[in-house]
């Protein structure tokens, strides 16, 4: 038998050269990377190029990204987004609080406590099965009509009603799945050290709980941060209504440009970091 | 001689499953009692029961006398004179090792963390734990862990303490450390009531063996007796199985 090949021995490779395998997946790698990088460079060359040779693309240019109207009104934009903000720090707390309680309202065990937990059920299925908008025009509008006399005729009172009754519903729900991801050998522990209910809950199940529906809750308060906006339907002027002033002002839709950056600049950052969160929490689980 | 605990006729279903089928057992004060069974024997379930995290459905169970297994019966006091401890430790994850000591004698015993701590540290110390007070369970190994949930358990000074399988999930050069703390609480006379595989252990330091089939205890005896000269053929099986 003749001896075509032989498997040489490669004793002399070095510590630190990369091995077949490595050497194999770094081409691999490179090879994606470079088809990634180019198919992106075609779609956007694409789009620069051939966008502006639509018809309507001088009008849609001018009527969407000028940029007089852009600097003449992005200042007074950021002014009027200081108000969602506003609105936003006083109805998370108030949302966060109320949420908490609605939850260990549907979690209440005791029958003495029935009352409580139909109405955490009541109050969940009601404010998560219906439109924000409705919500804010019903009390928003609703409750002032009653005739009320200053200061309780605040849209600012009201609306905000409107954004914790309906977000403390989707912040009940999400703690209430927290506790149940908590595992029952817990509760076994806690009893067999004569740790009431309670003091179960309180201490050793919602700690944990809370900490486990961070990352769902984040994504709520962004959420949140831009239903605010709904508000504006009710009176106060905040950035999407002080857009709009701007828009009828300079007979221009770029403000509402401004006013989509300046809520991108906010809620994309606080979304990759809620999905950073989110992530680790998995590969911590699993 | 009145047992400390007693059981009788003990009996526990989930649904249609008769885990518990009649279970009597006298365990003496300063007693140690090993239960050994094939897994699913109903051992876990039995200990539950004696500090009442299961409720039983049929029999009694005497402490000292009274009768705490009576339906509607406050299970807090009773849990406190009964500490258990898990295989799965059951640590909670969010307190220091120190903090899961202190929390159920803060709240339940109304003791303040300054009365608890020198207590707490000398038990930690006794345990070859005194440096890892303020660390969190996932900073320490099994059996620092499982360690920390004996300490837990004992500074609720209770009368009685049942140990369900405690060293089965631990990698077998962490066993002898756990084991040494039984051994400890042996010497200082505690009541206690094991679910174990390790035979070697209960061989050398029971009082009483009992084994568990299928929801009874078929056989129980000194451990040289159980061990040495089995009478039932089941017994038999089962430990040339494990042995
Ligand atoms: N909470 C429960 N609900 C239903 N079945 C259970 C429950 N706990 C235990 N069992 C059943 O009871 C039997 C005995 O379990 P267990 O007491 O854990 O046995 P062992 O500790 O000896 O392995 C098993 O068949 C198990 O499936
Ligand atoms: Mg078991």
């Amino acid at each position: 038998m003749a001896e075509t090949s032989s498997p040489t021995r490669t004793d002399a490779r070095t510590a630190d050269a990369p091995t077949r395998r490595e050497a194999y997946e770094a081409g691999v790698r490179r090879r994606a990377n470079r088809i990634a990088l180019i198919s992106t460079v075609s779609v956007v060359l694409a789009i620069v190029l051939l966008v502006p040779l639509a018809p309507g693309w001088e009008a849609v240019q001018r009527a969407f990204f000028n940029g007089r109207v852009f600097a003449a009104t992005f200042v007074g934009l950021l002014d009027a987004f200081l108000l969602n903000v506003m609105i936003f720090a006083w109805s998370a707390p108030l949302i966060a609080l109320t949420g908490l309680v609605i939850a260990l309202c549907r979690d209440a065990r005791a029958p003495a406590l029935f009352p409580l937990r139909l109405f955490g059920i009541v109050y969940t299925d009601i404010f998560r099965g219906l439109p924000v908008v409705l919500v804010i025009y019903i009390i928003g509008f609703g409750i002032p009509g009653l005739g009320l006399p200053r200061p309780w005729n605040s849209p600012y009172i009201w609306g905000t009603l409107a954004l914790v009754l309906v977000y403390s519903a989707y912040v009940a729900e999400v703690i209430r799945s927290g506790i149940d991801s908590i595992h029952q050998s817990q509760r076994s522990a806690a009893a067999s050290l004569g740790l009431s209910d309670r003091d179960t809950m309180r201490f050793v199940v919602l700690p944990q709980a809370i900490r486990n529906v961070v990352p769902a809750n984040m994504n709520l308060f962004i959420a949140l941060q831009k239903d605010v906006a709904l508000l504006s339907f009710i009176g106060p002027v905040e950035i999407f209504r002080q857009a709009g002033v701007y828009k009828s002002l300079y007979a221009n839709f770029t403000p509402y440009v401004g006013a989509a950056l300046i809520f991108l600049a906010l809620t994309i950052p606080a979304t990759r970091y809620a999905d950073y969160l989110m992530n680790k929490q998995n590969r911590a689980r699993s | 001689m009145t047992a400390k605990l007693s059981l009788r006729g003990v009996r526990k279903r989930f649904g249609a499953h008769d885990v518990c089928k009649g279970i009597d057992l006298d365990i003496a004060e300063g007693e140690m009692v090993c239960l050994i069974g094939a897994s699913g024997s109903g051992k876990s379930t039995l200990l539950r029961c004696m500090n009442l995290l299961e409720p039983i459905d049929d029999g009694t169970i005497w402490l000292d006398g009274q009768d705490i297994s009576e339906p509607g019966l406050d299970p807090q006091p009773v849990r406190q004179k009964i500490g258990i401890v898990f295989q799965s430790y059951n640590l909670f994850p969010h307190m220091t090792a120190a903090e899961n000591v202190m929390l159920a004698p803060r709240r339940v015993r109304g003791l303040s963390r300054d009365d608890l701590r020198p207590k707490v540290t000398q038990l930690f110390t006794r345990f070859g734990l005194g440096d890892r007070m303020a660390h969190y369970p996932d900073q320490l190994s099994g059996g620092q862990q499982q360690r920390v949930a004996i300490i837990r358990a004992l500074a609720m000074e209770p009368q009685i303490m049942l140990f369900d399988e405690i060293t089965s999930a631990l990698d077998p050069e962490l066993v002898g450390e756990v084991l040494d703390v039984l051994r400890d609480l042996r010497g200082q006379g505690m009541t206690m009531v094991l679910a174990t595989h390790e035979m070697g252990f209960a061989r050398e330091l029971a009082d009483k063996v009992c084994f568990l089939d299928a929801g009874r205890i078929l056989e129980e005896g000194p451990p040289d007796a159980l061990f040495g000269a089995p009478r039932e053929a089941r017994t038999k099986a089962f430990l040339s199985r494990v042995l």
